[in-house]
């Protein structure tokens, strides 16, 4: 087995007397796509919040890339090690450009969390553009490159977001509920577009409840209730494990 | 063919080179003289006033416009800079480079100590922050620093002040001495066209960092800092950065007012005066190139020109009216000039604010586009026609 990418050991927390997450252990393998699922209150978010360092847990240890440790670190430290995220409800710039909303996060990559470049020309920065431009169009999105993105539909954010965090090629992507509130339509342009980056070898982590989403472009699913992981498994074990039938899934046939 | 010419004119007034765009605007500029004349705002004071001023919100707008963040204390580094220059006059030369130098980076380093300690917060907090900090330089002035401000009277130029450099290489003549740059006097029109090629200067550095990954940087933050920091870049160096440059911008321009009357008084650091220059930012266009300037033009255009209108100039200007409707139009009209002058910026601003609140580059956008897009419509139809 090749090293993990993100390393989440024996993490403990509670926020008063609710403990929120029990005794998490899971490694995320490089190059695969690990979805995390559970029903409401079983600690997806939390566990996120912990992975990128937000949240800092009571015991136990979250390590990226080989025993870099993420804890207590800030948001733009935890991108420049090679961790991109996408929200639940999409963040982007909405008063630029979608052209300028992909190009910043390659400026933040190419230029470190802080760099003083007052008088190079924007139109010298062909490389940058151009690179933007064909992320653009692997979402689908090139034509409206000049628009303003904050009069996107929800879903065309989501993609914008999702290009914003391609153009960094991070080492590991971190999805919340990439096709929360969006229609029939739109999820399933989502869950193709999904497919299309695994082919590109990205690791990422996706937190879902869209059931359809899981199993169409998850190679591993851990299982979270009640804040413990109680499987873990390629989609077909999770789907015939009788414990999450029970727990999660009500007992219902998948 | 018609689309085709539609798009180079599109294309003419978007994508406009630096170097046009600076060529156009050191023309207009310099010709200020000229085409301010019929609006009887052709003399040295006021003109200068205009260049230096603008100077002070260009600078403004890469941080309140970039960023977004409302600072209320700017008028501290237009105090700064006209202290240090009045000082640099008395210690060392009447040449204005060394003053303006030294303004320019002494307001740097008071803009950093107070940048510092003001982006610890945003929005709201911030404003106040840095209102704070203007006050209590202000008052600060007038008590603790007498001995730098000279209190009440303000610092001005005397007989016996030192100045090493002027008087190692010749003996003070009798009388005060003037500004001067090698041997040019900085009163009148040669104080201001050295003001406007400053000014051209400052326009395009600001121009610059409008059209840099920088610029671009900052409006991300203003658009949506969240994000921002979660796209690995630390947002608060860039903002501190963009005040300030901004302080710089603010301290030459105090450099600039003393260059032109070598005084400076603790009054230009007023909090008042820090709200002029959101006044003019706004009136012309938060966030654009050329928007401050207006607001400029504006603003001291009323302060210095309508605020001198009085009753007999207004009599004058309706006497083709019979006598009864003279009186009339001089009754009605009359609370807005002269010392009523505050009553048309304020009646101005508010129609901006709610009709235009992109200022009024907002207002000349919409009429360029209309004009545009009906141009386009026009050519659609004769094509369909034909």
């Amino acid at each position: 087995m090749s090293k993990p990418v993100l390393k989440i050991s024996n993490v403990n927390k509670s926020f008063g007397g609710l403990q929120a997450l029990r005794d998490i252990n899971l490694e995320i393998e490089k190059g695969k796509v690990h979805a995390i699922i559970g029903p409401n209150g079983a600690g997806k978010s939390t566990l996120l919040n912990v992975c990128v360092g937000l949240l800092k847990p009571d015991s136990g240890s979250v390590t990226f890339n080989g025993g870099i440790n993420v804890i207590g670190k800030s948001p733009h430290e935890i991108n420049q090690m090679g961790l991109a995220r996408v929200f639940q409800t999409p963040e982007i710039f909405p008063d630029l450009s979608l052209l300028e909303n992909v190009m910043i996060p390659a400026f933040s990559k190419r230029d470190g969390a802080f760099h003083l470049q007052l008088f190079r020309s924007l139109a010298s920065e062909t490389k940058i553009t151009q690179e933007a431009k064909e992320v653009l169009a692997s979402v689908g999105m090139e034509a409206k490159a000049d628009e303003i993105a904050g009069s996107l539909s929800r879903g065309d954010k989501r993609r914008l977001e999702l290009a914003m965090c391609l153009i960094q090629h991070p080492d590991l992507l971190l999805l919340d509920e990439p096709t929360a509130g969006m229609a029939r339509h739109d999820t399933n342009k989502t869950i193709e577009l999904l497919k299309k980056i695994k082919e590109g070898g990205m690791t990422k982590i996706i937190i879902e409840h869209d059931m359809h989403v899981v199993f169409s472009v998850a190679d591993t699913i851990s299982v979270l209730a009640q804040g413990a992981i109680i499987a873990t498994g390629t989609p077909d074990e999770i789907r015939g494990n009788p414990i999450v039938q029970e727990a999660y899934l009500g007992g219902a046939e998948l | 063919m018609m689309n085709s010419i539609k798009q180079q004119l599109m294309n003419l007034f978007k994508k406009q080179s630096d170097l046009t765009t600076i060529l156009l605007f050191a023309a207009g500029v310099l010709t200020m003289p000229i085409w301010l004349d019929p609006i009887g705002a052709n003399y040295p004071d006021l003109l200068q006033k205009f260049v230096i001023f603008g100077i002070f919100a260009v600078g403004y707008n890469i941080l309140f416009g970039l960023t977004g963040y409302l600072s209320f204390g700017h008028a501290v580094f237009l105090g700064v800079g006209s202290y240090t220059a009045v000082w640099s006059f008395k210690l060392f030369t009447m040449n204005v480079l060394p003053a303006m130098l030294f303004a320019t980076l002494i307001s740097g380093l008071i803009a950093a100590a107070i940048g510092f300690v003001s982006m610890r917060r945003s929005g709201i907090y911030f404003s106040i922050l840095t209102l704070a900090f203007a006050q209590m330089f202000y008052n600060l002035a007038y008590s603790v620093l007498i001995p730098i401000t000279n209190g009440e009277t303000g610092l001005q130029l005397r007989m016996h002040d030192i100045r090493i450099i002027d008087n190692y290489f010749s003996d003070p003549a009798p009388g005060l001495p003037s500004t001067e740059l090698f041997g040019m006097s900085m009163n009148g029109y040669s104080g201001f066209y050295f003001c406007a090629v400053v000014l051209i200067l400052a326009f395009y550095v600001a121009m610059k960092i409008f059209r840099s990954p920088f610029g671009m940087k900052l409006k991300a933050i203003k658009s949506n800092q969240h994000r921002m920091r979660y796209t690995g870049s630390d947002t608060r160096p860039y903002l501190i950065t963009a005040f300030i440059i901004s302080g710089m911008f603010a301290g030459l321009a105090g450099a600039l007012l003393a260059v032109t009357d070598p005084l400076a008084g603790a009054e230009r650091m007023q909090w008042t005066a820090s709200g002029e220059v959101i006044l003019m930012t706004i009136l012309g266009g938060v966030g654009t190139l050329f928007g401050p300037l207006l607001g400029v033009g504006i603003i001291k255009y009323l302060e210095n020109i309508f605020s001198t209108i009085n009753e007999s100039v207004l009599q004058q200007f309706f006497s083709f009216l019979p006598q009864w409707g003279e009186n009339f139009m001089v009754a009605i009209v009359s609370p807005f000039v002269g010392d009523g002058w505050h009553l048309t910026l304020g009646i101005l601003f508010m129609i901006i604010i709610i009709f235009l609140p992109g200022g009024l580059m907002e207002g000349f956008q919409k009429i360029k586009k209309r004009y545009l897009t009906k141009g386009v419509k026009d050519s659609e139809s004769t094509t369909k026609q034909e």
